[in-house]
């Protein structure tokens, strides 16, 4: 059925009731750093139980991934009324129910290339929050030159035998499956000898190993497969062709990235983060520069709107996409700075009275490494996007 | 004729102060120190101090080695570089400045313990957010022939080793008012002064300094009564010039690292170096160090020669180190890629101290609004 105003008035006014029943109020309006929010897993232990209330109720109605098709748990949303959705969520200050690497890319990268068994096996739990999934890409010789990896998956006829390493696999030591991507053909130029692979993180040979992160927290790891042995049925797509599963992936986690899903300081404006700090906007300069993110992150904002409708239209915006995660993640590596330059000696502890605000400005850090760094984002752009000659 | 070209006495010291550094105090020392829970070596300040590092701003008359400001500016900056932590900024260089410029007996005997690094000061200005010494409410009501002090400094480096502080309060007029503040030196183990040690981002000694009715006598008040911030002004512009120095090391220590880390990381069958987006990137942050280090000679020069205008010198260089300084981190953690977030590596911890000394004594606005001041604007 299509969307019409008078459909979408519905929709919006029946959504903002549910949001308004289904969401604790002691979740609402609050501010939520890293620590609250709900990835899910085996090892899953919430922060508190409206949490799991709130799940439990987004579960019912599939709004964990409001896209997805209902027969994989979703809830089946066209992109205007998940626009709407967003906005509601936004202005009731209610924190995702849900998130995780499960529903920002393996479940697209499932939905566009998994067959029917491994949609029907793997999706449904990922909305559940029953599996958490890490994403085994990066390698110690296959940072920016992702194609290099070296991880590599032997067909022994009914399994595949899995050596090597990955590293920097955030919360590797907390997923229950890993999506990774491995050689297998050896003779085959780098981009065309790479398969996209799932792994059960309990299966034999793998282990891991937590690296400290500068902000002081350790949420990625070195990951290890050391004769790991994966089931066939286990491999996506066709065998060989893992890069374009691996390239379709990295669209939707860089829009993720680039996006900031996150508020600032868990759902914090700007504005009042610095209409907070009593003559902050005072010193010229702090003024000139919030100013400017303000201008900037509006602009951006609806730049990223723009493009998903376009996505949304069958007009791609394929490798333009690499804009949304450079220009995103570099505004909000600004902001950060923003911050912590009008907070000043107050930002200086690791929990002093913003609290994590100093961890979480060098966190910021990395977003404009992990996902792909902006170096490689602007790479493409210029050699896809504007066609610019290699050197 | 003055240069900014450095003395072949001034080169033989940054020789040997960098030197010395690499061996005695090297980055992994910091991490040593951050893991041992202490925020430096008791043991490598000594080492400092018999080298005269303590006393390069002490009269020689008081037993210093009387080397200047340019010197004490090196000696912060060859620190700078592997992040050496030290009580030197607020003892060799703020409090030394100060007592020098008030220059009675008593200072005279400080000078000569600092030199002797039997001392260590602490500088408990501010009170919020921002450098702004005349925001200062801490109160010294005046009781009998002294004072009695309360309020908090709720962020005083060297704050925790400190055995003296030199303390601001107010004796008259409001906060916000540039006069009636009075400069006290006294000591840290005073009854009703409490120290608590604060977990700063760049794991050096900061604490929380909470006088409660803490009693001072005359003989503690340094320079005039209500006129604290004069008193101050040589010590503050020397710890504003020695910061921007060892800011400007800081950098020059994150540049060396991004640098060779450039020259041996491969991707795409080549070291990333050779690309050119990078390199244009690592020669344009080269050209703002050298730029920097050009305002940071000029300040330790015009201190040394004509410190009663040091205002515009000083304040450009801290201004420039800023700047300067948080570009080289933030190119320096990007252009290590994943292994630049990590904790195990180095150049994060370039990142935290740039934060920090950012702050320090006023930040880039500060001192920017200061130029544009004194430049007529
Ligand atoms: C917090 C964090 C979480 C992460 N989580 C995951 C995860 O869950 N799973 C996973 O697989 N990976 C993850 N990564 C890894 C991330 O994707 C890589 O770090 C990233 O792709 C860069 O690779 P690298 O670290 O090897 O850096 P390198 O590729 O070595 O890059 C070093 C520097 O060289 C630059 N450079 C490289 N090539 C070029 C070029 N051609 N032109 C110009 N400049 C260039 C880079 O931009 C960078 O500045 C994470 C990283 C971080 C920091």
């Amino acid at each position: 059925m299509a969307d019409t105003d008078a459909t979408l008035d519905a929709f919006r006014a029946e959504i903002s009731q549910w949001i308004e029943t289904a969401c604790p109020a002691s979740l609402r309006g609050r501010a939520m750093g890293e620590d609250m929010i709900v990835w899910g897993g085996r090892q899953w232990q919430f922060a508190e139980p409206a949490q799991k209330e709130w799940l439990d109720a987004a579960i019912e109605r599939g709004m964990t991934a409001p896209r997805w098709p209902t027969e994989y748990g979703g809830a089946g949303l066209s992109r205007a009324q998940e626009k709407i959705y967003r906005e509601e969520m936004a202005r009731l200050q209610a924190p995702p129910p849900l998130e995780s690497f499960g529903l920002w890319m393996l479940g697209p990268a499932l939905l566009a290339f998994g067959d029917d068994a491994q949609k029907a096996r793997h999706l449904p739990p990922i909305t559940r929050g029953e599996i958490r999934w890490c994403q085994g890409y990066s390698e110690p010789g296959a940072g920016s030159d992702l194609a290099n990896v070296q991880t590599r998956a032997e067909d022994m006829g009914d399994h595949y035998l899995v050596n090597g390493q990955k590293i920097w696999t955030s919360y590797a030591d907390k997923a229950d499956w890993i999506f990774a991507l491995v050689r297998t053909d050896r003779e085959a130029p780098k981009h065309k000898g790479i398969s996209f692979l799932l792994m059960d993180m309990e299966s034999a040979g793998i282990t891991t190993r937590p690296i400290r992160l500068i902000s002081g927290k350790s949420p990625f790891c070195e990951t290890f497969f050391d004769n790991v042995k994966v089931p066939k049925e286990n491999l996506v797509g066709e065998r060989n062709r893992g890069w374009d599963i691996a390239k379709y992936l990295l669209t939707h986690e860089r829009e993720m990235i680039g996006g900031g899903a996150r508020g600032l300081l868990g759902g914090r404006s700007l504005g009042q983060f610095l209409g907070g700090l009593d003559g902050a906007m005072d010193d010229p300069v702090t003024r000139a520069e919030a100013m400017a993110c303000e201008v900037n992150s509006l602009a951006f904002a609806m730049t990223m709107e723009r493009y998903k409708d376009q996505a949304e239209a069958g007009q791609g915006v394929g490798n333009a996409s690499a804009m949304l995660k450079y220009y995103g993640t570099e505004l909000n590596k600004r902001r950060y700075e923003l911050l912590m330059n009008a907070a000043g000696s107050e930002a200086l502890e690791w929990d002093g009275p913003h609290g994590g605000l100093a961890p979480e400005w060098l966190r910021t850090k990395a977003n404009s490494i992990e996902g792909g760094t902006s170096e490689v984002m602007l790479d493409i752009l210029a050699k896809r996007v504007l066609e610019l000659p290699n050197s | 004729m003055t240069t900014l070209m450095e003395t072949e006495d001034e080169v033989m010291l940054r020789d040997a102060a960098r030197g010395f550094v690499a061996e005695s105090a090297p980055v992994a020392k910091l991490r040593e120190n951050r893991k041992a829970g202490r925020a430096f070596d008791p043991g490598l300040w000594r080492e400092m101090a018999q080298m005269g590092w303590s006393g390069v701003l002490v009269p020689e008359v008081c037993g210093g080695a009387e080397m200047g400001h340019r010197a004490a500016c090196i000696l912060a900056e060859e620190m700078g570089r592997t992040l050496a932590a030290s009580p030197f900024l607020s003892t060799a260089v703020v409090a030394a400045s100060t007592l020098r410029a008030v220059a009675t007996d008593r200072a005279g005997t400080a000078l000569g313990q600092i030199a002797a690094g039997d001392v260590i000061y602490a500088l408990a200005l501010d009170e919020g957010r921002k450098y702004a010494p005349e925001s200062t409410a801490m109160q010294a009501e005046r009781a009998g022939n002294g004072f009695r002090l309360t309020g908090v400094k709720p962020l005083v480096a060297d704050g925790s080793a400190a055995d003296r502080v030199l303390v601001l309060a107010r004796t008259a007029g409001a906060p916000g008012d540039a006069v009636g503040l009075t400069l006290f030196d006294i000591d840290a183990a005073r009854a009703g002064l409490t120290r608590d040690r604060l977990d700063t981002i760049d794991s050096r000694d900061h604490a929380r300094l909470i006088f409660d009715a803490v009693e001072a006598t005359g003989d503690d008040v340094l320079g005039e009564v209500d006129n604290g911030l004069a008193v101050l002004r040589a010590g503050v512009q020397a710890g504003q010039a020695a910061m921007a120095a060892e800011l400007l090391g800081v950098a020059g220590g994150a540049y060396g690292m991004t640098v060779g880390y450039l020259k041996e990381r491969r991707q795409f069958d080549r070291t990333i170096g050779s690309f050119q987006a990078l390199q244009h990137r690592a020669a344009h942050l080269w050209a703002e160090i050298e730029v920097t280090a050009s305002a940071i000679a000029n300040a330790g020069r015009v201190l040394d020669k004509t410190p009663q205008d040091a205002q515009l010198a000083v304040s450009l260089a801290k201004a420039r180190a800023a700047q300067t300084v948080d570009l080289a981190v933030r190119e320096g953690v990007q252009m290590h890629g994943g292994i630049g977030m990590t904790d195990d590596y180095d150049i994060g911890f370039y990142m935290k101290r740039a934060r920090v000394g950012a702050e320090w004594l006023g930040d880039y606005g500060y001192h920017a609004a200061l130029v544009a001041a004194a430049r007529g604007f």
